[in-house]
């Protein structure tokens, strides 16, 4: 995994770099959606606009042999984490050349090279591996931490209560990254959850350490998962990280969004993480501009790359079932 | 060749494996100290300490979640599910996750882990704490199952299981952890999707599964009285199945039986008669028998279960049915 600073500050070369990433990630999303609007892309899929911080903060922090588990919204995670564009588009063509090699698809990108233990698209399924994998970490006195990501829908769910409490009882080496969006599939925060303003509730429950962050803000989420890891890196027990972030499109693509108001898309669009880190760094219209070809053309080279890919054979669907 | 119980060649066989590699370990609920809710896994952590003979919560998706990811992570974990009825709360990461990871990752991982786990009626225990649902989890393709009857092969086949790079589910049968049986004096693996003769006959095979092995040996020696010859062949795995074995004993018998404890509608009997038929229909002279439980959940009043519950009387009823006796 690409290590960008050991040091719990940024410097605006590695800041640039996020942008980079970001960027890279909301053009190849963007694409995604053009793509399987157009026919192209079989089953469905779901994008990451508008939460690139978050898969760029906390991936940008991990480091060589962290691994992690992402979620049915998985394009930013594996991106981040340096699967390359064309391998994460290939799969979501369903090819040989894909990061999962066509039998994932876009909810189970895997890339154990760069981390990547899996996405799932069982809302909580992955948390208890991470909690299994910390515990392997912690009894082998590895210095690696294992990384769940998951959104503030599966705080619901048994998975992710049975982990937590796992976790700190067995103090494993293990961070919980809860992306909070706000939304569960459809279902606003507050109705799914009593504490959907304020998830590190839960993980008080569990006596759990718990770092709130501001996920719009790339180096704020950086600097929270920097914390968190070597928290949990030094067998100190595990951490919740309370992402608050926002999802600027639908649910999956296409979702008509019929639940959503007017004023509440427009206050996601406020909140877009890559206006707010080019304000920051003050970058120009020009040099936008060339960041955003730079991006364009690296997932323009991945479709290409990814429709002259391989298709498997059908009969292909009958390995890998045993090892 | 020394007699030891089934419960202790369980033990015997995590006991070896945690000595001979340091990725084994054990965790479950009550297996510390107490030694299991069976006793099975008693003296272990006086052996290994709580590190690898973890007590855990009563929490069976994180048991089995947390078993997979130490196996992703490159360890070989054991954990048990106290009663398979409590299987049930861990079937989400058994059947998505344990089964799956390998395939949709295209190959890139495995998943070495062992999940123990035991039921079975006779005790009166109820609805939930008896049920034998092997069948569920032999329809799970990425899945391996199997359920060894004797100490001999739960020693040797657990062993396999734990040194197996795919999930594997071992049922255990809480009748038979008071079973003595010989065994050899070292541990041999004995390899999983292997049949055994148990008992060899010329008129009729009964495939028997579980504690309706020894339910079928106890119907078998009554038939002879009745002159008819009764082999009895265990599968032993169930996924994978030995076919070949299972066919090759219909050839020889022309009659078969099918039997285990589980429900028999819809039940692992269902799969084994479709095998039979399709590869031994011309071998076949009769109908095959199908042995299991009624369809009714296991009732408390011992009257009951007796009832619905499948008994070597029911093995030598359907024996007989075969050869029109």
């Amino acid at each position: 995994m690409a290590k960008v600073e050991r040091k719990r500050t940024l410097n605006d070369e590695s800041l640039h770099e996020f942008l980079r990433e970001m960027l890279l990630i909301r053009r190849f999303e963007e694409k995604v959606e053009e793509r399987f609007r157009a026919g192209e892309l079989p089953g469905f899929l779901h994008v990451d606009i508008g939460q690139e911080a978050v898969a760029v903060g906390v991936c940008r922090a991990m480091e060589e042999g962290d691994i992690f588990a992402s979620t049915h919204r998985a394009h930013g995670h594996a991106l981040a984490s340096g699967t390359h564009p064309n391998a994460v588009m290939a799969e979501l063509y369903g090819k040989v050349e894909g990061c999962s090699h066509g039998y994932g698809g876009s909810m189970h990108l895997y890339d154990v090279e760069h981390g990547n233990f899996g996405a799932n698209a069982v809302i909580g399924g992955g948390l208890p591996a991470v909690v299994g994998a910390g515990l392997a970490f912690r009894m082998r006195d590895e210095p690696r931490v294992a990384v769940a990501f998951f959104g503030d829908g599966a705080t619901n769910i048994g998975t992710f209560h049975e982990s937590l409490n796992l976790a700190q009882l067995w103090k494993t080496k293990t961070i919980f990254v809860c992306e909070n969006n706000h939304w569960a599939e459809s279902t606003p925060g507050w109705q799914h959850s009593p504490v959907w303003d304020d998830m590190s509730k839960r993980a008080l429950a569990y006596d759990m350490r718990s770092i709130k962050v501001d996920g719009q803000d790339v180096q704020a989420v950086w600097e929270a998962a920097q914390d968190a890891l070597e928290h949990a890196r030094g067998g100190d027990g595990p951490v919740f990280l309370d992402v608050e972030t926002y999802r600027m499109h639908g649910h999956y693509i296409g979702d008509p969004q019929v639940y959503r108001t007017r004023e509440d898309r427009d206050n996601a669009a406020r909140h877009d993480p890559i206006e707010r880190l080019r304000d920051r760094l003050g970058v120009s219209d020009d040099e936008f501009a060339s960041l955003d070809a730079e991006a364009t053309g690296i997932v323009e080279a991945a479709v290409e790359f990814a429709k002259n890919g391989t298709d498997p054979q059908p009969e292909d669907a009958l390995r890998n079932v045993y090892a | 060749m020394p007699e030891i119980t089934y419960r202790e060649a369980v033990r015997d066989a995590l006991g070896a494996a945690m000595r001979a590699d340091e990725d084994v370990f054990v965790m479950g609920e009550d297996i510390a100290e107490m030694g299991g809710s069976m006793g099975v896994t008693q003296g272990l952590v006086d052996e290994f300490g709580p590190e690898r003979v973890r007590n855990t919560p009563i929490s069976e998706m994180a048991i089995v979640g947390a078993g997979i990811g130490a196996a992703l992570a490159g360890m070989r974990p054991v954990v048990e599910i106290m009663y398979e009825d409590f299987l049930t709360l861990s079937l989400e990461q058994i059947v998505n996750q344990a089964a799956k990871h390998r395939y949709m990752s295209g190959g890139q991982v495995k998943v070495p882990l062992t999940i123990r786990t035991q039921g079975g009626a006779g005790w009166s225990p109820g609805a939930q704490h008896a049920q034998q649902l092997e069948a569920w989890l032999v329809h799970v393709p990425g899945l391996k199952v199997a359920f060894p009857s004797t100490p001999e092969d739960v020693r040797g086949m657990l062993w396999s299981a734990i040194y197996d790079d795919n999930p594997v589910i071992v049922f255990e049968h809480r009748l038979l952890y008071p079973v003595k049986g010989p065994v050899p004096d070292e541990l041999e693996p004995i390899p999983l999707g292997k049949a055994r003769v148990v008992r060899e006959g010329t008129d009729v095979t009964v495939i028997a599964t579980g504690p309706l092995v020894h339910r079928s040996l106890e119907a078998a020696k009554a038939a002879e009285s009745d002159g008819i010859s009764v082999e009895v062949v265990d599968p032993r795995t169930l996924q994978p199945l030995d076919e070949d074995a299972l066919v090759a004993s219909v050839k020889k018998c022309n009659r078969v039986v099918v039997a285990h404890e589980a429900v028999t509608r819809m039940g692992f009997g269902a799969e084994v008669a479709a095998v039979i038929q399709y590869k031994a229909f011309d071998w076949l002279d009769a109908p095959i028998e199908r042995v299991g439980a009624k369809f009714a959940p296991l009732a408390f009043a011992p009257v009951m279960e007796q009832f619905v519950v499948p008994g070597p009387e029911d093995v030598l009823a359907a024996i007989r049915r075969t050869v029109g006796k």
